[in-house]
């Protein structure tokens, strides 16, 4: 017992325990007395709301496991199945399609959190890198678990996501055939999708540690982006982040319960209720919303990229998006570099603040909007123009980091949130 | 194949508006939109709505008589039939009307027997090919679903089961094929299937075309949706004990907070 750290909770069953493996004093510094900046606004909500999500994703995505049958010839019944015969079995299922809507809509606030209050800056970098991560493996899972109820949508859009890869040179088509195990999306592209389905997501959860980890090393940035200087400008995080967190929680469960039970089916297509059929292409691919952005970046390189004054392609049209698409997320883990100005939050930085909400943003939503209509004039051309603000707004940045003049910071946290105007602030 | 498959999925990816554009162009109207008991399956402000079980009863009975002869329901048991408001005995003579194949028995022989309430609605075709071969190549959609399954949903069903006319001057029809208002490219292989006092209603209503595409649509939403009131049910206690623990948590976090402000 030399090295038994010395414990002095009153439950003597805590104590014993705590002397031999310290997680009750573990638990204590990292979500008890942790020292959180006071001045968090709502926006500090959503991380503990993802994780929400996730641990709601898992529970229910492992019961819905116990009932779903991974073959092409059963999948499609045996989701119909869960929703007509096991009790309860509608609202598992009703949540787990919606709680992948809810997880990318609280990631997308959570990720814009980020950006709005330079939240990926030193000391932070490693921290926004494994978040960066986090959305590839929920990007991975997502597509992989819309495949498995194994309707017209699922199949088709496995089809054309799959069929991507092949835009790559060399190796493209072998790696298709590798993702597929055959030579078409088939039984062992469902069976391979539903084994990585079941694993991305613990993968996943293994990645937020490390991210809460990170976390727990720089401690959070806040809202004035300046650093705590002491104890005045903290707060525990029990009880009153504890507290703060479960009632956005709450108000967060009105939403999405709201979709669950009032329109589950409104963020789905209808034809993914039409099994799948090889034979018959519907007239109108489209994957899940939250990947309209990416899919309207994917679409908007409509031209080769050519040896100029000769035919040479160089990047053909195709593989010309796929780069694009990756391109737009991995644009995202040099962010903490190309991002060259000291200071953190927007709210001191009057350019970068108009170029988040006047670029960025609008970008987002103008993607979104083209990703989801037929390639078509003006669709092609506001998905080109969303791309081109996108990668603008991130290429710009060291330039914007240059000239632009920063407001005067505030001395430290309890500063301006004591003085100025606490008192109407909450 | 496996080269067709990728040019199919390329064009799909990349121009996958095309084929819409040609089948969306502008000359299918929206389906008139109708007013249904439950709101609609995908409809949401209709918290305390729920099914009109008389309507559902008799659309069931247009499903038996008329859409049933090509079209299969395969994920509905009979049994089922006693949410919307059969007696065990009636599912049980529902049932037992339909000779359904069973086996193999312990001889290794394949039998019929008289259905039980925990069969499937029969299938009119024994198989899938049948049923394309009996319908000029392609079978008629399993209806079990259709309402989810279709942009529109009920409005969709109710238009285009209301919808055939005489194809304009100058459509050109190919043999076998039907013009309807609201099918996309109008073109359709099935016979306009419902006519006035085509089926005779027992409860005295009169059987209308209009009147038999509303019962049947409401059935096949039922069959879509068949936890619908469950799910608005459940829904509003979530909803009101998520509401008053909002508040209860907001009083505890003013509280809580107004020491620190």
């Amino acid at each position: 017992m030399a090295h038994a750290p010395q414990s002095n909770f009153e439950n003597p069953v805590v104590n014993w325990i705590d002397q031999r493996l310290p997680i009750f004093t573990m638990m204590n510094k990292e979500y008890g007395s942790f020292p959180t900046p006071r001045n968090f606004n709502y926006f500090w909500n959503f991380g503990a709301l993802a994780m929400f999500v996730l641990v709601t994703m898992i529970v229910s995505g492992i019961f819905l496991a116990m009932h779903y049958t991974n073959n092409t010839l059963y999948a499609f019944d045996s989701v119909e199945r869960i929703m007509r015969d096991v009790n309860w079995g509608w609202m598992i299922r009703y949540i787990h399609a919606n709680g992948a809507s809810m997880f990318f809509i609280v990631v997308y606030i959570h990720i814009f959190r980020g950006i709005y209050y330079g939240s990926y800056k030193a000391p932070r970098e490693l921290l926004w890198i494994f978040g960066v991560i986090i959305l590839l493996l929920m990007m991975g899972t997502a597509f992989m678990g819309y495949v498995l109820p194994w309707g017209q949508m699922s199949f088709w859009g496995a089809t054309v996501i799959t069929n991507l890869f092949s835009a790559i040179p060399v190796v493209g088509e072998s790696i298709v055939t590798l993702l597929w195990g055959g030579f078409s999306v088939d039984n062992p592209t469902l069976n391979r999708f539903f084994a990585l389905h079941y694993l991305l997501p613990f993968v996943l959860l293994a990645v937020v540690v490390l991210h809460v980890a990170a976390l727990h090393i720089t401690g959070s940035n806040n809202p004035l982006g300046v650093e705590p200087k002491g104890p005045q400008d903290t707060l525990p995080f029990h009880p009153y982040y504890t507290t703060k967190d479960i009632f956005g929680l709450t108000v967060f469960l009105i939403f999405f319960a709201s979709f669950v039970f009032f329109a589950p089916n409104l963020l789905g297509h209808p034809d993914n209720y039409i099994p799948a059929d090889p034979l018959v292409t519907p007239a109108h691919i489209v994957p899940e919303w939250y990947f309209l952005p990416f899919y309207a970046i994917l679409r908007s390189i409509t031209f080769a990229i050519s040896l100029p004054f000769t035919d040479v392609v160089l990047i053909p049209a195709k593989l010309g998006g796929v780069l694009a698409m990756f391109g737009s997320i991995a644009i995202l883990f040099v962010l903490p570099w190309l991002d060259s100005s000291p200071v953190r939050s927007a709210r001191f930085r009057p350019i970068f603040k108009w170029w988040v909400l006047l670029c960025l943003v609008p970008a987002f939503f103008m993607l979104g909007y083209a990703g989801g209509k037929p390639a078509e004039q003006p669709y092609v051309l506001i998905g080109q123009l969303g791309t081109v603000m996108y990668f603008a707004f991130f290429l710009l940045l060291p330039i914007i980091g240059r000239i632009e003049k920063p407001l005067p910071l505030p001395a430290s946290i309890a500063n301006p949130v004591l003085g100025g105007n606490a008192a109407t602030a909450k | 194949m496996r080269r067709l498959r990728t040019l199919i999925a390329a064009g799909a990816m990349t121009i996958a508006g095309l084929t819409s554009t040609a089948l969306a162009a502008g000359d299918v109207p929206l389906p008139p939109a109708q007013t249904w008991a439950h709101g609609g399956v995908n409809s949401f402000l209709s918290f305390f709505k729920g099914y009109d079980y008389a309507s559902v009863q008799r659309g069931f009975q247009v499903y038996k008589e008329v859409c049933s002869a090509c079209h299969s329901m395969h994920l509905l048991s009979y049994r089922n039939l006693h949410d919307i408001g059969f007696t065990e005995a009636e599912v049980k003579a529902i049932a037992a009307a339909q000779e359904i194949n069973d086996g193999p028995n312990d001889q290794g022989e394949m039998f019929t027997r008289p259905g039980l309430p925990s069969d499937r609605f029969k299938n009119p075709f024994p198989n899938k090919q049948a049923a394309a071969a009996a319908n000029g190549g392609k079978a008629p959609p399993d209806l079990s679903l259709i309402v989810k399954a279709r942009a529109h949903h009920e409005d969709y069903i109710h238009a285009l089961l209301t919808g055939y006319t005489d194809a304009p001057a100058g459509f050109e029809l190919s043999p076998g094929a039907n013009y309807n208002k609201y099918f996309p490219g109008h073109a359709i292989a099935m016979a306009q299937p419902l006519y006035d006092s085509g089926v005779t209603y027992t409860d005295g209503t009169a059987a209308t075309i209009d009147q038999q595409a509303k019962d049947v649509t409401n059935f096949l939403a039922w069959a879509a949706e068949p936890k619908l009131e469950e799910r608005r049910r459940v829904g509003l206690m979530v909803m009101l004990f998520l509401v008053f623990f909002a508040g209860i948590m907001y009083a505890a976090k003013r509280r809580l907070w107004s020491e620190v402000h």
